[in-house]
């Protein structure tokens, strides 16, 4: 019996040890070695040798659609920028510059037509890129049998008939885009769009080879093999629903001399502990991290911080089930906007290279002609003030005649939105006397079903944009906006940010102003959402990647101009 | 014995129109829309996308629709991945999840089986306290530990092996097969062991001990066999399980597996490879029960599958 026992101590031992020994090993991995590497052969200083232009790449999902009328998710986009290219294209310092287009084209004096001429450019098939090739894929992308999402998305309110074509009042054909001849390609806008030429550069404005896809029907983009393109490469062993897949350079490409890469290859990794073990073990170039992942390499000289143009915020919703909620009144809502600290909650609690937003329309995203970033314009607005808040929280319970206040606040319900939710809470509470917040944590088909029903008091939500114009961030409190469901009302702004795409479309200056007017209404008079953060990314990436260019809105990198460098040497 | 199996053929069918029905009407009251930007779009464009697909029309209508299809051998098309097959996404990402599954069940069993044995006839001494700590550890570390553990240690470490991904042949189902190896291991030796303890203090051993049987012949010839019962009983189930694929395992190894997609499709509200992978899992299933109840036959006569009116 006492013999057992023993035993049994001892194995309880055992097993601790393994656990121990595994965690501090963790702690110390940062410099493993690399085992799988033999090129340990060093070159002599100075040497310059070719060396392979490869790239590894991790996935983190999965590709939905490689048909540009079909994609509406982050890795498609990103790819169909890679092995696409529309009329215009994002430049290394993410400015839409002509591509498929031969230069500017000309508009018509009420800003309404726009004719293109087509550059001579070829497809993978070795067939030129028309004119009708846009026509083509934009009407397709319209037409009810394609079932397309983005089309009738990106499309409506812009080229003409777009609207009526998705309200059944007109027919696909007569969208606004015709092939005047091969090279020359015109396009009928609804309404004057300050930022149409950046909208070309978006993957639902790519164009299809007619005969191809009319060839493929039903499987076209179903495989690599029922794919070409017309960018700096081609898709290859890709299944369709596969794990991998690559990118080879495209030697039909019009500007294949600026492509210096012959290959990417890319796996589909979704646990991000694997994904770094790969990184580790040199098999992969780039690894991007979260979590206690991006805590623990925070310090590492491969880190490389990225912040993306996604922004997120509270929504103060204002009518709940046909009664007004105590957010209708402005008081209120000014004192939770400025009742939390911002800065803790990106360092503290997010630790992911995001910063705190004082802002709607991200930073780092739109510029004005000069060049100069909206954000500079505008300033930072319902900056965090405890006392400024606390003020404003007295003087809104008086009004509404209560003492005590208890609010829901929606959120998602991963590990990281949970640990948000619980920051807000904390610091609220602290902040506003009388104030109880009960959290409430939902999975994300759950939280748009809660919000579409206007079912919540406070939402923890957040935007990417579609087009680089803040227009993409401030039509969403439109009063009859889609996005709005909160009841949010001001026909002030309502007029302001109409006019940006109205009267004022072709007045860059005077409606630049005017948006940001209406982000001061929105956030510092109305308070009507509170900006909590604009996220950003880390990721580790090998210093011998050079040229890797990350973009504000559609496809997230272009390879185009990436490149290894110093990889032998290493 | 042929009128037994059609029989339970017919009733196969049965469960499986029940499963397929109660799936699909569950299903439905997810929340969340499979398409995937229903979010961005107005309720004009949403219903023109809804009706493409067909999901505008009642849920009885397109349950009738389903079944008809189903009843053809058509699965239908994938929601997230744009234009695949269903049938076709399923076979592409069995082979991998299979291979794996069936490795690591050989693999666990056997050593499973080994252990138990070992421990039963050296009951109470080292050889028993040690095997019953490798069932216990197999039971109680999570695989996705296990699975963790190996990859640093085997494959980033030591770098004898691959650490992820599907590109390095058989090499790369080596470490993922082990780590699903554990969970049949540890039931496997526990089975054994409790069965083997019982059925050696029984009758029928002191018997055959009694009439001279070597040690060797006594272990194997009866006492191993009438062990087997209880372990084949859970063994259905546990192999349906690891061939159609192990969600932890596969996103740990990066595998292109089946098992994953159970998961994922749920989440993105993929109407069609739910009911998909549902109904794929549930063939497996009662197809792997009825194997089950004949093998029971095989190991022991005793057991009589055609009832008493043969």
């Amino acid at each position: 019996m006492k013999k057992s026992k023993f035993f049994w101590l001892l194995s309880l031992m055992l097993v601790l040890s393994v656990f121990l020994a595994a965690c501090g090993e963790d702690k110390n991995g940062t410099e493993p070695a690399t085992p799988g590497d033999t090129d340990k052969d060093e070159p002599t200083a100075g040497e310059v040798k070719d060396e392979e232009q490869v790239l590894n790449l991790i996935m983190s999902a999965e590709i939905p659609s490689m048909d540009s009328a079909l994609a509406t998710d982050a890795v498609g986009f990103d790819l169909l920028n890679n092995v696409n290219e529309g009329l215009y294209r994002l430049n290394q310092e993410n400015v839409a510059v002509p591509a498929i287009a031969e230069g500017e084209p000309t508009v018509s004096e009420d800003g309404l037509v726009y004719t293109f001429k087509i550059r001579d450019a070829k497809w993978s098939n070795g067939d030129a890129v028309t004119a009708g090739d846009f026509e083509f894929a934009w009407k397709r992308a319209m037409n009810p049998d394609t079932a397309s999402e983005y089309g009738p998305y990106m499309m409506g309110g812009v080229i003409k008939n777009a609207t009526a074509i998705s309200e059944g009042k007109a027919k696909y054909t007569e969208l606004g885009v015709k092939a005047v001849d091969e090279k020359t390609l015109e396009v009928t806008l609804e309404k004057p769009v300050p930022y149409f030429l950046s909208l070309m550069s978006f993957g639902t404005y790519l164009p299809q080879n007619e005969a191809f896809v009319t060839e493929k029907g039903k499987d076209y983009a179903t495989n690599s093999d029922n794919l070409i393109s017309n960018g700096p490469f081609t898709l290859a062993d890709w299944d369709g629903t596969g794990l991998k897949w690559k990118l080879v350079k495209n030697d039909q490409y019009w500007d294949a001399e600026t492509v210096k890469l012959t290959e990417i290859n890319y796996d589909v990794v979704k646990e991000v502990p694997t994904a770094v073990n790969l990184y580790k073990t040199g098999e992969k170039d780039r690894v991007g991290l979260s979590g206690e992942y991006a805590m623990q390499y925070a310090n590492d000289p491969d880190l490389v911080k990225e912040l993306e143009t996604t922004v997120f915020y509270f929504k103060f919703n204002q009518e709940r089930n046909g009664k007004p909620t105590p957010l209708a009144n402005v008081n209120i809502r000014e004192a939770i906007s400025k009742g939390y600290n911002k800065q803790d909650l990106v360092d503290v609690v997010l630790a992911n290279g995001s910063v705190p937003a004082n802002y709607l329309v991200p930073a780092a995203f739109t510029f004005d002609e000069s060049g100069a970033d909206f954000r500079d314009v505008n300033g930072d607005m319902a900056v965090p003030n405890a006392d400024e808040a606390k003020a404003a929280w007295e003087k809104g319970l008086k009004e509404l005649g209560v003492k005590e206040i208890t609010l829901e606040i929606l959120g998602g319900d991963s590990d990281v939105a949970k640990k948000m939710d619980e920051y807000f809470k904390s610091q609220l509470e602290t902040t506003l006397p009388g104030l109880t917040i009960e959290l409430k944590e939902v999975p994300f088909a759950v939280r748009l079903d809660l919000d579409s029903a206007q079912d919540y008091d406070i939402q923890s939500a957040g935007w990417g944009p579609d087009f680089q114009d803040p227009y993409t961030f401030m039509n969403l409190w439109l009063t009859d906006g889609g996005n709005n469901k909160m009841s949010y009302s001001n026909p002030k702004y309502d007029e302001l940010v109409n006019a940006s795409v109205g009267k004022l479309a072709m007045d860059p200056e005077a409606r630049w102003e005017a948006m940001a007017e209406a982000e001061k209404i929105l956030l510092e008079e109305d308070y009507a959402i509170a900006p909590n953060y604009q996220r950003g990314t880390m990721q580790l990436q090998k210093p011998y990647v050079k040229g890797v260019i990350s973009h504000p809105f559609g496809g997230d990198y272009s390879y185009k101009w990436a490149f290894i460098e110093g990889k032998d040497a290493q | 014995m042929a009128k037994y199996i059609l029989k339970r053929v017919f009733y196969m069918f049965i469960t499986l129109f029940l499963i397929a029905t109660a799936t699909f009407f569950l299903m439905k009251t997810l929340p969340g829309s499979p398409i995937s930007s229903a979010s961005k779009l107005n309720p004009t464009q949403l219903a023109a996308v809804e009706a493409k697909y067909g999901l505008d029309q009642p849920i009885p209508v397109q349950y009738g629709k389903y079944m008809a299809n189903l009843a053809q051998g058509d699965l239908g098309n994938s929601y997230q991945f744009k234009g695949a097959s269903v049938t076709d996404l399923i076979l592409k990402r069995l082979g991998p999840s299979f291979l794996l599954g069936a490795q690591g069940l050989i693999l666990g069993i056997s050593i499973g089986i080994l252990l138990g044995m070992i421990a039963a006839l050296r009951q109470n001494t080292i050889w028993d306290y040690g095997s019953t700590f490798i069932a216990i550890l197999g039971i109680s570390i999570p695989s996705f530990v296990f699975a963790s553990f190996l990859q640093y240690w085997i494959a980033v470490k030591w770098g004898v092996l691959p650490v992820a991904l599907w590109n390095d042949g058989w090499k790369s189902s080596i470490l993922p097969s082990i780590a699903l190896a554990m969970g049949p291991l540890a039931t496997g030796a526990r089975f054994i062991r409790t069965e083997m303890i019982e059925v050696l203090s029984s009758d029928y051993i002191t018997l055959a001990k009694s009439k001279g049987a070597t040690g060797f012949e006594v272990a194997f010839k009866h006492a191993f066999r009438n062990a087997l019962i209880p372990l084949v009983t859970v063994m259905g189930p546990l192999a349906a399980g690891l061939l159609t694929g192990s969600l932890v395992i596969e996103k740990i190894f990066a595998i292109p597996g089946i098992g994953e997609q159970f998961v994922k499709a749920i989440m993105v509200s993929d109407f069609s490879i739910i009911m998909g992978t549902t109904l794929f899992f549930s063939v497996f299933l009662v197809f792997v029960i009825l194997l089950v109840d004949i093998l029971y036959g095989i190991i022991d006569p005793r057991i009589r599958l055609s009832g008493g009116n043969s």
